[in-house]
C-alpha cells in the first residue's frame, strides 16, 4: 500500500516541523508538561492517604501517573492531526506526494518527544516527594524502553483518532478513551479491590502489563512475563494504528 | 504552437457526492502555456474539477489527464508536474515565512542548502523578504496569499492550479496577485485558475471556460465569448413599476436582464435605428412609459447571463452594474 511507504527525507522534515510547532505552542506545551505533575500531586496527597497498597502510595502510584501522562500527551497528537486536516496543510502535502505515514510520523515523534520531557519532569518531582526507585541502571533502561514503546503506540493510535475526527474539539473527545484506560488497571489501586467483572477487564487490558513492568523494573521486584506481554501489546497496537491510519487517510482527505 | 500532450484534458468527467451531481460529463482541454480561467458560480463544479486534477478527489467516471498523465493511474507523475493553491492558504501559522518555504522545498526534493536558497529567492520574488523571519500568524491576508502562491512554486511545477486565488482580498492585494499570476504564465507555466469574478477572468485569462451545472457551457477568449453570446442590448428604464411589469409581460423570454430596483430591463438589439425604434414602439405604444434608453456593449456578465440564465455573482446583482 503506497500510504505505508516512507521516504526518510519526508519523515525527517515532518518530524522537524512538528517538533518546532510544538515548541512554539507555549500554552499547549506548558499544559502537557505541568498537568501530569499536578495529577501526580493530586493522587499522592489527595487520594493517597485513603488507599492501602502495602507500600508508600507515592511508590505505588508513580508508574500509573507516567502512563496517565502518556495518555494525556497523546491527546495533543489527535488534535494536531485534525488541525492539519482542517487548515489544508495535509492537502498541500498530498499534492507534493508526501505519504500518510511520513505526515503522521512527524506528529507521533513530536508527541513522543514531548512526553519524554514530561516523564522526566514527573520522575524528578516524584523523587523530590519521596519516590525511591531501586538503583539498577539496566532495569531503568528496560523501563524506559517499555515506556517509549507504549508512548509510540498510544501516540499513533491518537493520530488515527485525529483522522477520524472532523474538528479539533472532537479529536480531543476521542482521546478520552486513551486517557481513561489507565484507571481500570493496577495503576492507581490494586486490582484485588475491584469487583470481579472489572477485575477481569483490568487484568487483561494492555495498560496493566505495562504498569506491572514499570513498577517491577523501577522498584527491582520480579516482573515475570509482564515486559514481554507489554511489548507484544504495544507492538500489536502500533501495527493496528499504522494500518488503520493508512486506511483512513485517503478516505479522510478525498 | 507547443507540441506534446495538452496541459489538461478532461473527457466525460463525472463526480457526485451522495445524490448531489457536481460534475455531469465535463469535457475540456487546456493547451500548454498561458492563463486559463474556469468561470462559474458557486456550486458549478470548479473546485471539484481542480481537486480531481490535483489528485485530491477521485472522479466517479471519465478520464482526467495532466500533461498526458492520468490523475488516477499515474498519480505520482501528476504530482511531480503540478501544484495547487487552494482557497485557504495552507501554511503553518507557527512557522515563519522562510521556514514554511524551506520545509516545502525540502519535501519537493531539494537538499537543505538548495531549499533555503529557493525559499529566499521566492520570498524576494513575492516581495516578502522583510517578513521572511516573522511567523505567518502575523501576516495580512494579501501576504498569506502571496506566500501561499510562493509555496506552490517550490517544486517548479509546469502546471499550476489556483482555486479562487483572490477571493477575500482587498483591491490592492488582488492587483498585486494578478501581476504575479501574469508573470508565472510569462515564465512558461500553464496556469488554470477558478474564479467567480468576471473582471478577473477578463483581465487575466487568455481563455475562459464557463462552467455551469457541472458541464462546459462555453469557451473562448473574452472577446470571442462576448461576440458570440452577448452582442448588444437595449436597456430601457421605466417611469414606474406597473409600466415595467407590463413591458416584461409583452417581451416574455426576450428579456435578457431585469433590474427591478432601477426600474430597468434589457432586450437584445443589433443597435440599428430601425430596430431600436421598432422595439420602443412595441413595448411602449403610448410613448410615456420609457423615460430613458441606452444601447450597451456586451460584457462578460451578459455572456454569463445568456449561458446560465443567472447573473454571475450576487454582489453585481445588488450593485446593479
Amino acid at each position: 500500500m503506497s500510504e505505508l511507504t516512507v521516504r526518510p527525507t519526508h519523515a525527517a522534515v515532518m518530524v522537524g516541523r512538528c517538533v518546532r510547532l510544538s515548541r512554539r505552542n507555549v500554552d499547549a506545551l506548558l499544559t502537557s508538561l505541568l498537568l501530569p505533575v499536578i495529577l501526580m500531586l493530586l493522587f499522592v496527597y489527595l487520594f493517597g492517604g485513603a488507599i492501602e497498597t502495602g507500600s508508600a502510595y507515592v511508590t505505588y502510584v508513580v508508574p500509573g501517573v507516567l502512563l496517565l501522562c502518556a495518555g494525556f500527551g497523546a491527546a495533543g497528537t489527535a488534535v494536531s492531526v485534525t488541525t492539519d486536516l482542517t487548515t489544508g496543510m495535509i492537502e498541500r502535502l498530498r499534492t507534493m506526494d508526501v505519504g500518510a505515514t511520513s505526515i503522521l510520523a512527524g506528529h507521533v515523534v513530536a508527541s513522543v518527544a514531548r512526553n519524554t520531557v514530561s516523564t522526566v519532569l514527573v520522575l524528578g518531582v516524584a523523587v523530590a516527594i519521596g519516590f525511591r526507585p531501586a538503583v539498577a541502571p539496566l532495569r531503568w533502561l528496560a523501563a524506559a524502553g517499555v515506556l517509549l514503546l507504549f508512548l509510540l503506540a498510544v501516540s499513533w493510535l491518537s493520530a488515527a483518532f485525529g483522522l477520524l475526527a472532523r474538528t479539533p474539539e472532537a479529536a480531543n473527545g476521542y482521546t478520552f478513551i486513551v486517557m481513561f484506560l489507565p484507571y481500570p488497571s493496577s495503576a492507581f489501586v490494586p486490582v484485588e479491590t475491584m469487583p470481579s467483572w472489572l477485575r477481569g477487564f483490568a487484568e487483561h487490558q494492555p495498560v496493566t502489563p505495562v504498569i506491572e513492568s514499570l513498577r517491577g523494573l523501577l522498584l527491582n521486584t520480579p516482573v515475570g512475563t509482564a515486559p514481554t506481554r507489554a511489548a507484544l501489546w504495544c507492538l500489536a497496537l502500533l501495527a493496528l494504528a499504522v494500518l488503520l491510519s493508512a486506511l483512513l487517510f485517503p478516505r479522510r482527505i478525498a | 504552437m507547443v507540441h506534446g500532450p495538452p496541459a489538461v484534458e478532461l473527457v466525460d468527467l463525472r463526480k457526485s457526492f451522495g445524490n448531489h451531481v457536481v460534475l455531469d460529463g465535463l469535457t475540456l482541454r487546456v493547451p500548454t502555456g498561458g492563463v486559463h480561467a474556469l468561470l462559474g458560480q458557486n456550486g458549478a463544479g470548479k473546485t471539484t474539477t481542480v481537486r480531481i486534477l490535483a489528485t485530491l478527489t477521485r472522479p466517479d467516471s471519465g478520464t482526467a489527464r495532466v500533461a498526458g498523465h492520468d490523475v488516477v493511474r499515474e498519480r505520482r507523475r501528476v504530482r511531480r508536474t503540478i501544484s495547487l493553491a487552494g482557497q485557504h492558504a495552507a501554511l503553518d501559522d507557527g512557522q515563519t515565512g522562510v521556514e514554511n518555504l524551506t520545509m516545502l522545498a525540502r519535501l519537493a526534493g531539494s537538499s537543505a542548502p538548495a531549499a533555503r536558497a529557493r525559499a529566499t529567492a521566492l520570498l524576494d520574488r513575492f516581495d516578502l523578504t522583510d517578513a521572511a523571519g516573522r511567523r505567518v500568524v502575523t501576516y495580512s491576508g494579501g501576504m498569506r496569499r502571496r506566500l501561499d502562491l510562493a509555496a506552490s512554486l517550490v517544486g517548479a511545477p509546469s502546471v499550476i492550479f489556483l482555486d479562487e486565488p483572490t477571493t477575500g482580498l482587498d483591491p490592492r492585494s488582488r492587483q498585486a496577485l494578478w501581476e504575479v499570476i501574469g508573470e508565472l504564465a510569462g515564465a512558461g507555466v500553464t496556469v488554470l485558475l477558478t474564479t467567480q469574478y468576471l473582471e478577473e477572468a477578463d483581465r487575466l485569462a487568455d481563455r475562459i471556460m464557463v462552467l455551469h451545472g457541472g458541464r462546459l457551457a462555453a469557451e473562448g477568449t473574452a472577446a470571442e465569448l462576448k461576440r458570440r453570446f452577448g452582442a448588444q442590448r437595449l436597456e430601457l428604464t421605466w417611469r414606474d413599476a406597473a409600466g415595467l411589469a407590463e413591458a416584461a409581460r409583452r417581451l416574455g423570454d426576450r428579456v435578457t436582464h431585469r433590474e427591478p430596483a432601477r426600474l430597468a430591463l434589457s432586450v437584445a438589439t443589433d443597435g440599428s435605428a430601425p430596430q431600436v425604434r421598432g422595439l420602443l414602439d412595441e413595448v411602449d405604444p403610448d410613448r410615456h412609459g420609457v423615460v430613458r434608453f441606452t444601447v450597451r456593449e456586451a460584457t462578460l456578465d451578459d455572456v454569463f447571463f445568456t449561458l446560465t440564465g443567472r447573473p454571475a455573482s450576487p454582489e453585481r446583482e445588488v450593485a446593479g452594474v
